[in-house]
């Protein structure tokens, strides 16, 4: 049933990306299309991989933006992914059941057995999460890694999506935002983690850490100086070089 | 938005198909139509033929056609759901209102009143699908739900009329309805686009990034350097100028021609009536395609703003 869980559980199972952090190296995109084209929702289909016109599903896409101008400006590479919102509406639009919430974790799936292809759950995603498989014919979205984070057959510690384990620069974290004391939720409780477009209303799980702000001295420093008279010695030295 | 011929189709065919059942029903019971066979199995097989092609084309553009009968579970959450289910429904009090009417030659009132209900219920389930999409601006407004009404409504007014002129029943309020239902079109239509340029999305590529705080947020570097299903699906620009354009020939060929010569026809003899309403019918369709195109390729989503779009 599309419907959202009546009851959601207290477990919230979801990522923390840190703006601050992220070098905007893809590793995340590169493992998560690795580990998903052999995952829950294989494959991710390319089309047209080694031709003129390459196309193909993917669950991560990292954007590189501009933010601000001059001192107080910062590049900020975005991983962008599934949210697992808590009213996600790519749920309620599917008029199949084959788009759910899961009550236990949160965790947005979709079935594809019953998914009729409409694509009617990716025109209700603001953030674009969810990309079309041609081949396949149906919808397919990020899993939050549910073949990795519940197996165990992996090691404990790799028991966490893809891209969390790949990051390089540890800018991804995994973990359930439900429970205040985990560690994931003291981390978006100190460094004033936000959502994305909070107000369409989606209450995403997922959280983005801002990029933290330079100190005030320090972005004063960063301001291109003034030319300023010269005294004493500089004074003669400048006097005598002009000449 | 990609404007997808087998949603226009479906949307505009089935509109013009549930406008025309629900004016032959409200026609009925108001005393105006008879009950007359001929004129029945025309307005029926054209009211219902319309329906039925628009409901199959909308299967066109699915993954998977062949489990389409899963889409009429959800209706307690999802609107496309609500439409299909409708839509299903809608065909019982239809089917026998068109039944009596062509085969017993008599009214069933309870029929047609029920086939009026249905055609209103499915033309709105269609809209509230669009209507219900929170990130595009353009589609979640309190236009939508009128403008599918009203133009199903026109357009099937162009139909009727076209009908009451070749096959004779007196209902001398066909034509001016069509050109009626014409001017309030042009009309909601004009103040649709008027919202539409003069209104942004409340989302930004601030909100979107959650940069906003910093300033401005610009692309630096797209996440690919192909187009993928996102950019092609959502991502679908028309230009200004060809918007302009496409709005004049909406005005022009959807309403203005259509309008005039409903109205001619209504000073007409029925023989050159019935010509001048085919006319009218014609231009009037054509007219809301490329209405419904424009609705779909105006229509921005908010994901636009990850890939550089300033508004949404």
């Amino acid at each position: 049933m599309t419907d959202l869980p009546k009851a959601p559980g207290a477990k919230k199972l979801g990522l923390v990306i840190d703006l601050d952090i992220c070098v905007g190296c893809h590793a995340c995109a590169v493992n998560c299309k690795q580990w998903n084209d052999g995952g829950h929702s294989a494959p991710l289909t390319d089309l047209d991989p080694y031709g003129k016109d390459i196309d193909g599903v993917w669950f991560n896409r990292v954007h590189s933006f501009e933010a601000g101008d001059h001192e107080c400006g910062r590049t900020v590479h975005f991983p962008r992914s599934c949210l697992h919102c808590e009213t996600p509406d790519c749920v309620t639009v599917c008029p199949t059941g084959a788009s759910y919430k899961r009550a236990e974790d949160g965790i947005v799936l979709v079935n594809p057995d019953t998914c009729i292809g409409c694509k009617l759950c990716s025109w209700a995603c603001p953030y674009g999460a969810r990309e079309f498989d041609e081949v396949d014919g149906v919808m397919k979205k990020c899993t939050l890694c549910i073949d990795r984070i519940y197996n165990e057959t992996l090691e404990e510690v790799d028991r966490v999506p893809a891209c969390v384990s790949t990051c390089p620069v540890s800018a991804r974290h995994f973990g359930d935002l439900g429970d205040p004391d985990s560690a994931v939720s003291k981390l978006v409780e100190a460094r004033g983690g936000i959502d994305l477009m909070p107000e369409l209303g989606y209450r995403p799980v997922n959280k983005y850490l801002p990029p933290r702000t330079p100190k005030r001295q320090a972005a004063a420093a960063l301001k291109p100086s003034e030319e300023v008279a010269a005294k004493g010695i500089l004074a003669w030295l400048d006097r005598a070089l002009s000449r | 938005m990609h404007p997808a011929l087998s949603i226009i189709f479906f949307t505009t065919a089935s509109g013009a198909g549930y406008g025309l059942l629900a004016l032959l029903a409200a026609g009925s019971l108001t005393g105006h139509l008879p009950a007359d066979a001929t004129f029945g199995i025309f307005a029926f097989g054209w009211a219902l033929g319309l329906v039925g092609a628009g409901l199959l084309s909308s299967l066109g553009h699915l993954g998977h056609p062949e489990r389409a009968w899963r889409a009429l579970t959800q209706w307690r959450s999802s609107w496309l759901s609500r439409e299909g289910v409708a839509a299903t429904l809608t065909f019982l009090p239809a089917l026998a209102f068109a039944g009596t009417w062509i085969v017993a030659g008599r009214i069933s009132a309870p029929a047609a009143a029920l086939t009026i209900l249905g055609a209103v219920a499915t033309t709105v389930c269609t809209a509230m699908i669009y209507a219900s999409l929170k990130p595009v601006h353009a589609w979640r407004n309190p236009w939508t739900v009128p403008i599918y009404l009203l133009l199903g409504l026109y357009t099937g007014a162009l139909w009727l009329a076209l009908l009451v002129h070749a096959f004779g029943p007196q209902f001398p309020a066909a034509s001016p309805l069509a050109a009626l239902l014409g001017f309030a079109g042009a009309a909601v239509k004009r103040g649709y686009w008027t919202f539409l340029d003069r209104s942004r999305a409340d989302s930004t590529p601030e909100t979107a990034t959650g940069l906003g705080a910093i300033g401005k947020v610009r692309v630096l570097d797209p996440p690919h350097t192909e187009s993928n299903y996102l950019l092609k699906e959502m991502g679908y620009r028309v230009a200004r100028k060809h918007a302009a354009r496409l709005r004049l020939i909406v005005m022009l060929v959807g309403f203005g021609l259509p309008v005039l010569l409903s109205l001619l026809a209504d000073v007409s003899a029925s023989g050159p009536a019935a010509i001048l309403s085919l006319a009218a019918a014609v231009s009037g369709s054509l007219g809301v395609v490329v209405e419904r195109w424009l609705f779909f390729a105006e229509a921005r989503h908010t994901v636009t703003l990850y890939y550089g779009a300033s508004h949404a």
